[in-house]
């Protein structure tokens, strides 16, 4: 109790209060600009933007969806902040999704015959493995020295839609009736559709994801493994002299990142869609990385803004029915927040590091 | 013209360079508080003193480098502002830095070439290399002006560099710590063409903490001492005692006296023919026999970058040996990892603390933790024992008897020697049956570098195997049981300390054949 008091004194004082004015601040300026891009698309941005955040925050539908969109979000921004610790970088969140997704159905159209106990555990298990083997690939290569893990998860993204792609159009192409006119699969058995709760779309995967992101932070703060972790990140060379053996670590750790990333294709195709698609993604692997890269890294900053992020992407839908707006238009909202935080180094993920790192004195 | 001052030899003459009431604040420490300097043409002009003390910042501001905050220089007897190293060339200063500034794939006269204010439009390689034969052949600097940096020994980068400056008309010479990294004859070479230069009418300002060299070359001598100068003193005046005096206030502690107390024990570490690849712009390690024993210091000595580095690595496990067996308390251990090799207990102080010894932003408690994780986890790993780590830094701490320092502040707002001791203590908190210990006392004050010879001493004296890697030949010299002379990944000679030769040493370390000298 005490501890849980001085952690809340801990966030007033410390770099807290500044990090999320610091939040606030870039959300308002990246809201302004879009609003210069409405008007100049000869939309009302004040009537888009009041349209937006009534149905996304007023109306239980409309927060029920943002959750949705929340989800895959959370996943894939945890699945940067992990490997992010020991320096690594990740841009591969997308293709680790894909292969998730892609494994996971595997799953669901082979053993149609399960009851959905144990159904829904191997599909999790399924999605982590296709997600994580595709992330652990470019985690090798780089424990061996071979190529850097960036280039390599940059570019395997490209690769896991396009074989997710061959999938639907080829051998999992469906045959019914109607849907065979579509590049997707046969439906999931209904014992391999993930539990959705209180009537809305909201699904497991929300519960996928708080998890994820507790065990994140227990791992990193409180574990032995995540004193080594930090310590590659913070100084390999001091790590490798230590005995820390970072080959394994880095393999291991993209493993779960990259099983991390595939939980939500899985829960994407197996809650929402019923079935794989291609190109089911708008992008939400990119979408993680841009997260984790405003919130530093931090749990509470990946929570608070991947539900930000969520709002924002709902209210995409939102206009693209109301005012007219293409869906791709949040694209340039996107691409406006990312510009602001990389317009100002103060921003930048090394200074939330840093709050962060002193935020961990009192342990 | 404002001063006129007395010369050593009697002449009056007028200091080319007057520094007034020099003052530099950085953020924590007064780097130079109201400095005055002198410098005359024709002198070598000592700047001595401890680490810390001044000398750096403050040639730093003659040259440019840094602005000062108060005070004024005056050259020719006319006041200057110097903004950057540009206006001190314009000036005709020139510094050579202690890591040397050269591109190591241009050749010599390219390198050259870059640093003239002057350089045409289109470049004549002739023209420059004409002017560097013949002032290489005036003041005996023979380098191959054709020839690629990277392929030059470091005594001839070192004479590349006063070329450099000599090419760029400066007249005022400034080296920093020019001498850490040549033999002891290559230092007498740099000696020798201090003695033309300053006859030729240059002055030349020397930086160093060595006092040795500092007899063997200078005219006259400032020390300084926490920013302020505490004396100037003729050549003919000077004496070790002065000097001390001088730089301390006092008297410096003793130092440690050649132990070898026993006759060594058991070999901890045995290398057998161990040669590894070459790394980066490192040499690989070629047939290495080496033995260190229980109770004994082992000396390596030789240029940095003949693959010390390597040969504290492939004993650290951080190396593979590609060929030969390492064997550790006898047994083999060639194929194991740093991490069991750790365990087994070996300790080590690397060569730079913050860059290859600690987390920097992690905090003193957690950086001791990382020493040894294992023994501080708890439920499998799930949580770590924080009250047992702070516990043994401060069992470790006393036992070395260090001052205590702040537990839970980041180790990279410590200073060069608290991280030091951060590192010791860690590491020898551990008792290390084995210690690989890598220019310990590089950055330390004279204080700190002392104690932390004391403490490998002691270490020895106790039954622990130490390998000691260092370019302060006094410090081997003093500390090592054996000394081993390493040259391009080999170990090209053996000594005992009652043998030791200075001058074979350094013609061994550089290759320069002659055994008399």
């Amino acid at each position: 109790m005490r501890s849980a008091w001085a952690a809340v004194v801990r966030v007033l004082k410390g770099g807290w209060t500044i990090a999320a004015s610091r939040y606030a601040m870039i959300l308002a300026i990246a809201l302004i600009a879009y609003a210069v891009v409405l008007l100049l698309a000869g939309k009302d941005p004040i009537r888009a933007y009041a349209d937006t955040f009534s149905f996304a925050l007023g109306t239980r539908y409309g927060f029920s969806e943002v959750l949705v969109r929340m989800i895959p979000l959370l996943l894939t921004a945890v699945a940067v902040a992990l490997p992010s610790r020991l320096g690594l970088i990740n841009v591969g969140g997308e293709g680790q999704l894909y292969m998730g997704a892609w494994l996971a159905t595997w799953g669901a159209i082979t053993f149609t015959s399960l009851p959905q106990a144990v159904f829904i555990p191997i599909l999790i298990a399924m999605g982590f493995v296709g997600g994580g083997c595709w992330a652990a690939f470019a985690g090798f290569l780089r424990a061996r020295g071979w190529v850097n893990e960036t280039i390599t998860t940059l570019l395997m993204n490209y690769v896991a839609p396009l074989l997710v792609g061959f999938s639907v159009y080829g051998m999992w192409r469906s045959r019914e009736v109607g849907s065979a006119a579509f590049p997707q699969t046969v439906a999931f058995p209904d014992a391999a559709r993930l539990p959705r709760f209180f009537g809305t779309r909201v699904h497991l995967g929300l519960i996928l994801g708080l998890v994820a992101l507790l065990a994140f932070w227990f791992v990193m703060e409180r574990t032995k493994w995540g004193l080594k972790m930090r310590a590659i990140g913070g100084n390999p060379e001091a790590a490798k002299r230590l005995g820390i053996r970072l080959g394994l670590y880095i393999v291991v750790v993209m493993f779960i990142a990259g099983g991390i990333a595939g939980l939500a294709g899985m829960a994407e195709v197996s809650a929402l869609h019923g079935r794989l698609r291609a190109g089911f993604s708008p992008g939400y692997g990119f979408m993680g990385f841009l997260i984790s890269w405003l919130a530093g890294g931090s749990p509470l900053g990946i929570l608070t803004m991947s539900f930000v992020l969520a709002v924002v992407f709902s209210g995409g839908t939102l206009l693209q029915i109301t005012q007219g707006v293409p869906f791709a238009a949040i694209n340039v909202l996107m691409a406006i927040i990312l510009f602001v935080v990389l317009a100002n180094p103060r921003f930048s993920l090394g200074s939330l590091k840093r709050a962060f790192g002193n935020s961990t004195r009192e342990q | 013209m404002t001063t006129a001052t007395q010369r050593p030899d009697g002449e009056p003459t007028a200091p080319l360079v007057s520094l007034r009431g020099i003052t530099k604040r950085f953020p924590n420490v007064l780097a130079n508080d109201s400095v005055d300097l002198d410098l005359f043409p024709g002198e070598v002009h000592a700047l001595l003193g401890e680490n810390g003390a001044g000398k750096s910042t403050l040639m730093k501001i003659l040259y440019g480098f840094y602005s000062s905050d108060g005070g004024s220089i005056q050259i020719d007897g006319e006041e200057v502002h110097i903004a950057s190293p540009l206006d001190a060339r314009r000036l005709r200063i020139g510094m050579v830095f202690q890591t040397y500034t050269l591109i190591p794939a241009m050749t010599v006269v390219e390198n050259i070439a870059l640093y003239l204010p002057d350089l045409p439009l289109t470049f004549d390689g002739r023209r420059v290399s004409g002017k560097i034969r013949e002032l290489a052949g005036k003041y005996n600097l023979a380098v191959d002006p054709m020839s690629v940096v990277r392929d030059i020994a470091i005594g001839d980068q070192q004479k590349v560099e006063v070329l450099k400056l000599l090419v760029g008309q400066a007249r005022i010479l400034i080296f920093d710590e020019a001498t850490r990294v040549l033999a002891p004859h290559e230092i007498e070479g740099l000696f020798e063409i201090f003695r033309m230069l300053k006859k030729d009418g240059y002055a030349i300002v020397f930086i160093t903490h060595k006092m040795r060299e500092v007899l063997a070359c200078a005219d006259r001598i400032t020390v300084m001492k926490q920013g302020r100068v505490s004396g100037t003193i003729e050549r003919g005046a000077a004496t070790e005692k002065a000097l001390v005096e001088l730089m301390f206030g006092g008297s410096v502690p003793d130092e440690v006296s050649m132990g070898g107390a026993d006759a060594p024990g058991d070999p901890i570490l045995e290398l057998r023919k161990v040669s590894t690849h070459a790394e980066g712009t490192g040499v690989g390690l070629r047939d290495v026999d080496l033995e260190i024993r229980a109770g004994e210091i082992v000396g390596v000595a030789g240029v940095s970058g003949n693959g010390q580095r390597e040969l504290g690595d492939v004993i650290l496990g951080l190396l593979p040996c590609v060929r030969g067996r390492r064997r550790l308390l006898g047994t083999d251990a060639t194929s194991w990892s740093a991490g069991r090799i750790r365990a087994s207990g070996v300790g080590f102080v690397p060569e730079d603390p913050l860059g290859m010894g600690v987390v920097p932003w992690m905090t003193l408690a957690q950086n001791a933790a990382l020493g040894d994780v294992e023994a501080y986890s708890r439920h499998g790993g799930l949580s770590i024992d924080w009250k047992h780590v702070q516990r043994d830094i401060a069992t470790s701490f006393d036992e070395l008897s260090f001052e205590p320092l702040e537990a839970w502040v980041p180790v990279r707002t410590f200073s060069g020697g608290q991280l030091q001791r951060a590192v010791l203590s860690r590491e020898l908190g551990r008792h290390p049956r084995l210690f690989v210990a890598s220019y310990p006392t590089r950055g330390l004050d004279v204080r700190s570098a002392i104690a932390a010879r004391r403490i490998l001493a002691e270490l020895r004296d106790r039954g622990g195997g130490v390998l000691l890697i260092s370019e302060d030949l006094d410090e081997l010299c003093r500390l090592s049981d054996r000394l081993l002379v390493l040259r391009e990944g080999r170990i090209v000679g053996e000594f005992l300390p009652c043998e030791i030769d200075r001058h074979r040493i350094g013609h061994l370390m550089t290759d320069s054949g002659g055994t008399d000298a």
